[in-house]
């Protein structure tokens, strides 16, 4: 029978199916960050139990850590003890553990690829929505709860629903300026957050295959946020070229019987699946959001819808939206002067991201009134970003680079955006609040940061390239 | 956490809002204690409580006109972050059901895992329970878990859920997933030895 790229992923971890019930999958590799996993190890010590299988799991704290001066005890009490409980439950209790200023530190979802730990064929769970991302490689990654940490922790393995499958395939090339964020801004302002939700989402198609291994993690990254369990793309050349060499890839005889049994990863020609879509990427033009959700984008150019045809329940979380941005309903974002602009995140936080930003505003200057937090996904990053001089170029323009981190993306630490602030974001979300109470959000690629930051408003990337 | 669950009779705190993420259910800087008590004070913080910490009278969870133990919302309710805190929240501050039309996976799947139900009904149900619910806040719901049902007491209008049986028999028994998992360890260590 024809199969799906995820089903013969998920078929090949089935340990057994529970009668009208969820499958029990196995887990190739457990991340547990900081603030998701506390109570997981706290519920095993409560059991008396130890991890079934401690070499699949890999620690590292992201979410709470400065941006700064990461060699001193962090400040705030509360997230230096979050920090702490994960390293000494991973001392405890025999884990992998990549510690603050160790040079494999950063985001997890950043650190996972770049260090060969997430490789294709796997299944990847984390506490962490955004474990979609990992899919970029060909692996079946998602997003769990932290009983459902705990679980794994316990026995390697998950109770789960099998999702409906959905391809979401794009043809032709993009437009100049067009970043593999606007692809996933375009497509979630299509699908909605939640028209994904229940599925698992194959991106195809040619202009997918073109995507560096980056931009295709970018937008495996933003899957959740059409509602999906994951995002994934069939691993190829580009796949292979990424991987290969990274300190926990396969090497040698091993790396080459890796590579042909990841080559018969990819959907059979005539698999169904319970979902088809297709995008042109000539229709796409780089996005912004204009709401508090991240399926309320447009394209740059484009004027903010208005209520018209809405449901009751519909106007009102649209009015709230709208209330809560200061914008109004048929308005343009174009010119809207910004206050805060950030690069980073398990989104934008890769080296393409920062040579994306860096030649925007190469020989230009950063404007006054912005304040430009850039932070690198990861010391990796951050080793990379120097060793191509990119941080004297952006130093020129008038930025400097902060220590790695989730930061402003969801500000658990200090990087929070102040009430009623516009912040030009690369991250992933703009809900409520998501960059500090009060913050107001507006998502976009590193393009559209870059230009913001030295016009200080939302301006048209493609009038400066 | 762990406890059983068969009907409940309650009336409902309404919540006529879309796309209700887990951010807003409970904020990030809400996140970093390392067990699960006391997160029911802070849920909805943000609608809740203005800055300086006093209660925004025309937040529903501060209105004394509703109350109970069903909270009714719009829907894809729990969208965004996958924080089970968002759960924790839910069940702390005493939810013991949750209806809406749709529910974002994590969350719903974390609801479970927590001992709050979380009811999928129509749009047409959902809209005519909020009617019944402003009609008069003291009208009940019940929701019977092994007869699968929720009854609009004030309109007699009764709709079927879906929950799986597996699911379904934990929550009535008061079971967890990992004593589940504990108890077939063989399987695994097959599963294991097979792929090698």
């Amino acid at each position: 029978m024809a199969n799906t790229l995820f089903d013969k992923i998920w078929d090949a971890h089935v340990v057994t199916e529970i009668k009208e019930g969820p499958t029990q999958l196995y887990i190739d590799r457990l991340y547990c960050h900081e603030v998701t996993s506390p109570q997981a190890f706290e519920g095993m010590r409560a059991r008396g139990l130890k991890p079934l299988r401690p070499e699949r799991i890999y620690c590292m704290p992201d979410h709470n850590t400065p941006t700064h001066d990461q060699d001193k005890p962090i400040e705030d009490p509360v997230s230096k003890k979050q920090v702490d409980t994960l390293a000494k439950n991973a001392a405890d209790f025999g884990l992998t553990h990549y510690g603050m200023m160790d040079p494999r530190n950063g985001i997890i979802h950043v650190v996972g690829p770049e260090r060969g730990l997430t490789l294709p064929g796997m299944t990847i769970v984390c506490g962490d929505s955004h474990t979609s991302t990992h899919g970029a490689v060909g692996s079946v990654a998602f997003g769990i709860g932290t009983s459902e940490v705990e679980m794994v922790m316990a026995s390697q393995c998950i109770l789960q629903a099998k999702p409906k499958t959905m391809r979401i395939r794009m043809e032709g090339t993009l437009g100049k300026g067009v970043t593999a964020k606007d692809v996933a801004l375009y497509i979630m302002s299509k699908v909605t957050t939640s028209g994904a939700t229940g599925y698992f989402i194959e991106y195809a198609g040619s202009t997918i295959r073109s995507l560096t291994m980056e931009g295709r993690l970018t937008l495996c990254n933003l899957s959740i946020e059409m509602g999906a369990r994951g995002g994934m793309i069939a691993p190829d050349e580009t796949t292979f070229a990424y991987l290969k060499g990274r300190e926990n890839a396969p090497c040698g005889e091993e790396w080459e019987k890796a590579v042909s049994y990841w080559k018969t990863l990819k959907s059979d020609e005539d698999a169904v699946f319970d979902k088809e879509l297709l995008f042109d990427a000539a229709d796409i033009e780089p996005m912004v959001t204009y709401g508090t959700n991240p399926g309320m984008g447009m394209g740059i150019t484009n004027h903010i819808p208005t209520a018209e045809g809405m449901s009751e329940v519909e106007k009102s979380s649209f009015d709230k939206a709208m209330n809560y941005m200061g914008f109004e309903a048929g308005e343009t974002l174009l010119g809207k002067k910004i206050d805060y602009v950030f690069l980073g995140s398990c989104t934008n936080g890769r080296i393409e991201d920062f040579r994306a930003f860096a030649s925007m505003v190469k020989g230009r200057k950063k404007a006054d009134h912005v304040i430009a937090w850039l932070v690198p996904g990861s010391w990796m990053v951050d080793a990379q970003i120097r060793e191509e001089g990119l941080d004297k170029v952006l130093e020129e323009a008038g930025f400097q680079l902060r220590q790695p981190g989730c930061s402003a993306c969801l500000a658990m630490n200090d990087d929070k955006i102040p009430a009623g602030k516009y912040a030009v974001s690369t991250s992933n979300r703009n809900f409520e609040g998501r960059q500090g109470p009060g913050a107001r959000t507006i998502l976009a690629g590193p393009l559209v940061a870059a230009v913001a930051a030295i016009t200080g408003e939302i301006t048209d990337p493609r009038t400066l390239l | 956490m762990k406890q059983k669950f068969h009907i409940i009779t309650s009336t409902c705190v309404p919540l006529p809002l879309e796309n209700v993420d887990t951010d807003q259910i409970i904020p990030a800087r809400f996140l970093k204690a390392t067990d699960k008590k006391g997160f029911g004070d802070n849920l909805f913080r943000d609608w809740r409580y203005d800055k300086q910490g006093n209660k925004i009278e025309s937040f529903v969870l501060n209105d004394p006109t509703y109350g109970g133990q069903v909270l009714v919302a719009g829907k894809n309710f729990g969208s965004g972050s996958s924080r089970e805190h968002a759960a924790w929240a839910i069940a702390d501050y005493g939810f013991r059901v949750v209806v809406s039309s749709f529910f974002a996976d994590i969350h719903k799947n974390n609801e479970l895992n927590n001992f709050v139900l979380p009811v999928v009904v129509s749009e047409s149900f959902l809209v005519e329970l909020f009617e019944s619910i402003y009609a008069d806040p003291k009208m009940e719901v019940e929701v019977n878990l092994p007869a699968q049902t929720i009854t609009n007491k004030a309109t007699g209008r009764v709709e079927h859920f879906e929950i799986n049986a597996y699911k379904k028999d934990c929550l009535v028994n008061g079971l967890d997933d990992i004593d589940y998992l504990l108890s077939n360890k063989e399987k695994i260590e097959a599963f294991e030895a097979n792929r090698k």
